[in-house]
């Protein structure tokens, strides 16, 4: 039983391969966080595919949340969705049910960042105050960190996300899925450095001709997949490593914040910790339930918005599948 | 001999050296990063310490004064460069008259048109990297430089360098901009307005943020 002055929310998450729904209370008491992977046949996420995933399984997982959280929906105060960015047709999914429920309820509903949603989720599962934030998935590669009002990005990704680097280098080189563990583990026995394109420009990153290098390389078949492996991890981390290391500097930020569902790798976290330790900062890591996409982090960021006053009106609550991380006006902090 | 660190960066350490065969010297050395594997790390730090050196040269090229650069060393990835005595453009502002100033300035924004110009975006442009020395104003500090030509990246350039003019600079800062602007102008020529106006984008976008919160 939860007190009447609480505010609860339910979040809901669908910007790609991951479904979830979340609730969360206003004192950051996480009731619930059901998670479901739509695994494609073959090849990446189709973005049809996985918004049908959806749509079949949403009904059953709000129950199976709400069942989770032994709350009655009437005491839900409101409804948060995922509004971007993300694929065009899983955010749909997400967004339609969002507000069937809310209409059904006739509770608020509130529109939040998928990005920023990370990082707050990462903030209360670690206690992290103000930190420099690598957030690294199969979609997104962001460095950021807050400054006068929004979540300032510093570096970023000009194509593809690290994640989608490893995914499809995994898919080609035949690995069980999902491809980042596999080439963790593979990595794990590479002795061997195979030269890569290591591609910072500036404070950006770009990743796919890493990804065609060493898929060709794979190709050619003089390469054991262990050091083709091991030269992926630690091209493409070292190039997540110095434009971590700059923002740090730059912004003389004393704490770092791991998070995404690359995140999880073992070589990355302990990159990150000695560059955090070489610049005086804390390391953070958030566990993998939570850096991963998920329901609950919608939810919180909900939370943090409907009590700044934020409401996303069902007329305009259209989504949004290129909304930067730096377009949105942070009021909680 | 005196080997004093003058100042300990992300990129790299600057060593004070007063008798290197005999020349008092600057050296920029980019150190080991343990994070990442060692072969990666050796090559970038070689390929970066003569990108730098080049953009050095390159910048001497397009006539704006740079160190004269000694040795550049690609095992202990060092750039060992000359001293350059004099005082920072940051220091000197509140010390010279308007009229110096106005001078100084229109020497600066003509250096930066220089570069501009050439390709060169310096990537750090704020009156702490330019050090008057005699009467010529050398810039130092490319370590962030790229070549390009892009109205952006020189929009970039220009905009940090007001920044500093309102912050830094808050008292003289209209003479100054001023003085700036119509000596990049002259190098320039037709494409400053095109930079100028791209300032102005890069300002509003943060303006926006200020009105919003």
């Amino acid at each position: 039983m939860t007190q009447l002055s609480q505010i609860i929310c339910l979040g809901v998450e669908s910007t790609a391969d991951n479904l979830g729904v979340g609730i969360v209370t206003s004192e950051g008491k996480i009731l619930a966080n059901e998670v479901m992977v739509h695994v494609p046949s073959t090849g990446g996420i189709h973005p049809r595919e996985a918004a049908r995933h959806h749509s079949e399984n949403i009904g059953k997982l709000i129950q199976q949340a709400i069942e989770r959280a032994k709350l009655e929906p009437s005491e839900i105060t409101f409804i948060s969705f995922a509004q971007g960015p993300g694929l065009g047709p899983c955010l749909r999914t997400g967004a339609t049910s969002a507000r069937a429920l809310a209409v059904y309820l006739k509770i608020p509903l509130v529109g939040v960042n998928h990005c920023v949603s990370h990082i707050e989720i990462g903030r209360l599962a670690t206690g992290a105050i103000s930190p420099i934030t690598l957030y690294v998935s199969g979609g997104n590669t962001l460095i950021s960190g807050f400054e006068s009002g929004r979540y300032r990005v510093y570096g970023e990704t000009l194509d593809i996300a690290i994640g989608n680097c490893l995914d499809t280098f995994a898919r080609a080189a035949g690995l069980e899925y999902p491809g980042g563990p596999a080439i963790e583990s593979k990595a794990a026995n590479g002795t061997k450095l195979i030269s890569l394109p290591y591609a910072v420009k500036g404070m950006d990153l770009s990743f796919s001709g890493l990804m065609t290098a060493v898929t060709n390389a794979f190709k050619t078949g003089n390469y054991r997949i262990e050091d083709l492996c091991y030269s992926l991890q630690e091209t493409g981390y070292a190039m997540l490593g110095e434009v971590t290391e700059r923002a740090l500097a730059h912004t003389g930020k004393k704490e770092l914040l791991l998070t995404g569902g690359v995140g999880a790798n073992r070589r990355l976290r302990a990159m990150m910790k000695e560059i955090a330790e070489e610049q005086g900062a804390k390391p953070y890591f958030v566990p993998i339930d939570l850096a991963a996409d998920n329901g609950a982090m919608i939810a919180w960021t909900g939370i943090l918005a409907y009590t700044h006053g934020i409401r996303t009106p069902i007329e305009t609550s259209i989504i949004k599948s290129k909304w930067r991380l730096d377009e949105v006006e942070i009021p909680w902090l | 001999m005196v080997i004093k660190l003058l100042a300990k960066g992300a990129e790299a350490d600057l060593i004070l050296d007063d008798d290197w065969n005999g020349r008092k010297v600057l050296i920029k050395r980019r150190g080991v990063k343990n994070y990442r594997h060692q072969d990666i790390d050796r090559e970038l730090r070689k390929l970066r310490t003569f990108h730098e050196a080049s953009i050095l040269h390159r910048a001497k090229e397009a006539g704006v004064p740079t160190p004269l650069i000694y040795m550049v060393d690609p095992v202990n990835t060092e750039i060992v460069m000359e001293f350059v005595d004099g005082v920072k453009v940051r220091d000197l502002v509140s010390q010279i008259s308007g009229e110096e100033n106005r001078s100084l300035f229109k020497l600066i924004g003509r250096m930066a048109g220089n570069l501009h110009s050439a390709g060169i975006i310096h990537g750090d442009l704020t009156t702490s990297n330019m050090i008057k020395s005699h009467d010529r104003v050398v810039f130092i500090d490319f370590g962030l430089g790229e070549v390009s030509s892009e109205s952006e990246k020189r929009g970039v350039d220009l905009n940090l360098m007001r920044r500093m003019l309102n912050s830094t600079h808050y008292e003289e800062r209209e003479l100054l901009q001023s003085a700036f602007d119509e000596g990049y102008r002259d190098t320039m020529g037709l494409e400053a307005e095109g930079v100028f106006q791209r300032v102005e984008e890069i300002k509003r976008r943060g303006r926006y943020i200020d009105k919003e919160s």
